[in-house]
């Protein structure tokens, strides 16, 4: 038995969604602070009461029969609560009959998910969905949001408060939007959820394994839609579901490989491709053949597709080309900047580096990071100046040690070479 | 920004007879083309490509007769929409395209008529 030390913080992770998630669905989502507090204490007691008697038999038994009484305590005290709660628990049940939390397997997935649904609702600002699906969806702690998004307490606190508000504010519903919606309802959830992964993948923070849960639990999410078959309703287990869930297998494989053990991010090509997750990857393979059943492509199976063929250690000029041929697909279907930067790389794969930096330039995206590091990759070697002038630049505009680290080691190369 | 039609004109005779590597390889370059285009935030719809085998052609007296290609000398066959500040920009994208190498077709530049740009 693992001792309580180490399995509270487990038990937090993997149960905190769930009891909010019930409390949540029974007594509605404008109470999802005292549902937050009523687990809270929960996992209090369990610290206190487990250091002192030892670890019961059955601690998510445990957990449960102490949230239940946490919320009949909550009902019998709590002044607020009374007034909103109890006036309609009267009409709905039994006066002897304790508050009826449904903890049935069924009732758990169901509430999860009209929660993921509610919290990635399109009214709610996209940055504050990311930090709810962060604290009620995955269970991480105020601090180790923060922490890996760079930034303070205070400010996801604040959007946290926003997101909450929203929730009450908007009256939003915590059930499954009805078949009409659900397919755009569903694009917003993979849209956060997406968001959600790239906080962990591109996050500059140095709490590597911090990262990596984010990264896992926005694919835990993403799976999780993959598996709630409901005959009652339209599936979540679209084939762009299927898609992203791929692209996150694919990106996930090289998350050893990208940064080395002393901290430095290692860039595409000089990672040690044997710290590439081959499993992780045929998963991938498996989830975009179940994400190629119809016909029709989203960005997502474009981007696993890209992601895919980054998969592929040998830098043959058919992986280039194809990456290349998917980037231009891409954009075609939707512009983002990041996108743009990453195809004029591929270009100059295929076509070289000097073509490539009249697509580069031709970008104007002049006080984007990435821009100027591109640029100044691409004029290593053809014009050793330019490419000072750009990572200096890029210098100048990077946030994080990291990337600070990184530009500094390139320009150093850049300077031995001129010597 | 305005918005400019991008419009491909080709000669029928020319259409015909490309090996599937050539095939390929101007596959290659249209995309590489819109795709610059869409890299720099001025693509505004990939338009459509428009067929030869089975068109048709309506005349003033509702008498319909096959194809565009017995009555002229070039047709069109697709454009996209694109943004730029002045027609010269749009002009310059045009200058890319692919159509021009070979001598195989020509690209009309037209602005978009709008609410607030009718001229």
């Amino acid at each position: 038995m693992m001792d309580h030390q180490n399995l509270i913080p487990q038990l937090y992770r993997q149960e905190y969604s769930k009891m909010v998630s019930v409390l949540c669905s029974r007594f509605g989502i404008d109470q999802i602070d005292a549902a937050e507090d009523i687990v809270s204490e929960t996992f209090l007691s369990a610290a206190e009461t487990w250091g002192l008697k030892g670890v019961p038999d059955n601690p998510v038994a445990w957990l449960y029969k102490v949230a239940r009484n946490n919320t009949l305590n909550g009902l019998k005290h709590d002044q607020v609560f009374r007034q909103h709660v109890v006036g309609e628990l009267v009409h709905r049940s039994p006066p002897t009959v304790e508050p009826g939390l449904d903890l049935s397997p069924q009732n758990i997935t169901d509430s999860q998910l009209q929660m993921l649904f509610a919290v990635c609702h399109p009214s709610i600002p996209v940055e504050a969905q990311v930090s709810l699906a962060l604290r009620v969806l995955c269970g991480f702690s105020i601090d180790e949001i923060a922490q890996a998004l760079l930034t303070t307490k205070a400010n996801i606190n604040k959007r946290l408060y926003r997101a909450k508000e929203r929730l009450r504010s908007e009256n939003i519903p915590l059930t499954m939007p009805d078949n009409t919606a659900l397919n755009a309802r569903l694009d917003a959830v993979l849209i956060t959820l997406y968001l959600l992964f790239n906080e962990g993948y591109y996050s500059a923070s140095p709490d590597n394994i911090l990262r990596k849960d984010f990264c896992l639990e926005a694919m835990r999410l993403v799976y999780f839609l993959t598996e709630c078959p409901d005959k009652t309703r339209a599936s979540t287990a679209r084939p762009d579901v299927y898609a992203l869930l791929a692209l996150m297998c694919f990106q996930a494989s090289r998350f050893n490989a990208r940064v080395s053990p002393r901290g430095d991010l290692v860039l595409y090509e000089q990672q040690d491709t044997s710290l590439w997750d081959m499993e992780l990857v045929n998963r991938g393979n498996s989830f975009f053949v179940l994400a190629c059943t119809q016909s029709n492509l989203s960005r997502y199976h474009l981007e696993a597709a890209i992601a895919w063929w980054h998969t592929h250690q040998d830098e043959s000029t058919e992986k280039w080309e194809n990456i290349l041929r998917l980037y231009n697909q891409l954009l075609i279907g939707q512009y983002s900047p990041m996108a743009a930067l990453n195809r004029a790389y591929a270009f100059s794969r295929v076509y070289g580096k000097k073509k490539a930096i009249r697509e580069a330039e031709a970008l104007d995206l002049t006080g984007s990071l990435f821009y100027h590091s591109l640029l100044g990759d691409l004029y290593t070697g053809l014009d050793d100046g330019k490419a000072g002038q750009h990572l200096e630049k890029a210098l100048e505009l990077s946030g994080t040690p990291a990337e600070r680290a990184l530009l500094s080691t390139r320009l150093g190369a850049l300077n031995t070479i001129k010597k | 920004m305005k918005e400019f039609a991008l419009i491909f004109r080709v000669s029928p005779n020319l259409a015909a007879d490309v090996s599937p590597a050539e095939m390929q390889q101007r596959m290659t370059a249209w995309m590489n083309w819109m795709g610059g285009i869409a890299a720099r935030d001025r693509l505004v719809n990939g338009g459509n490509r428009l067929g030869v085998k089975g068109s048709k052609w309506v005349g003033q007296d509702k008498v319909v007769s096959d194809g565009p290609y017995t009555e002229i000398k070039e047709f069109i066959n697709g454009f996209i929409i694109v943004k730029g500040e002045t027609v010269d920009e749009a002009v310059e994208m045009a200058r890319e395209c692919p159509i021009l190498m070979g001598g195989a077709g020509k690209v009309e530049v037209r602005p978009l008529v709008t609410p607030d740009n009718n001229e």
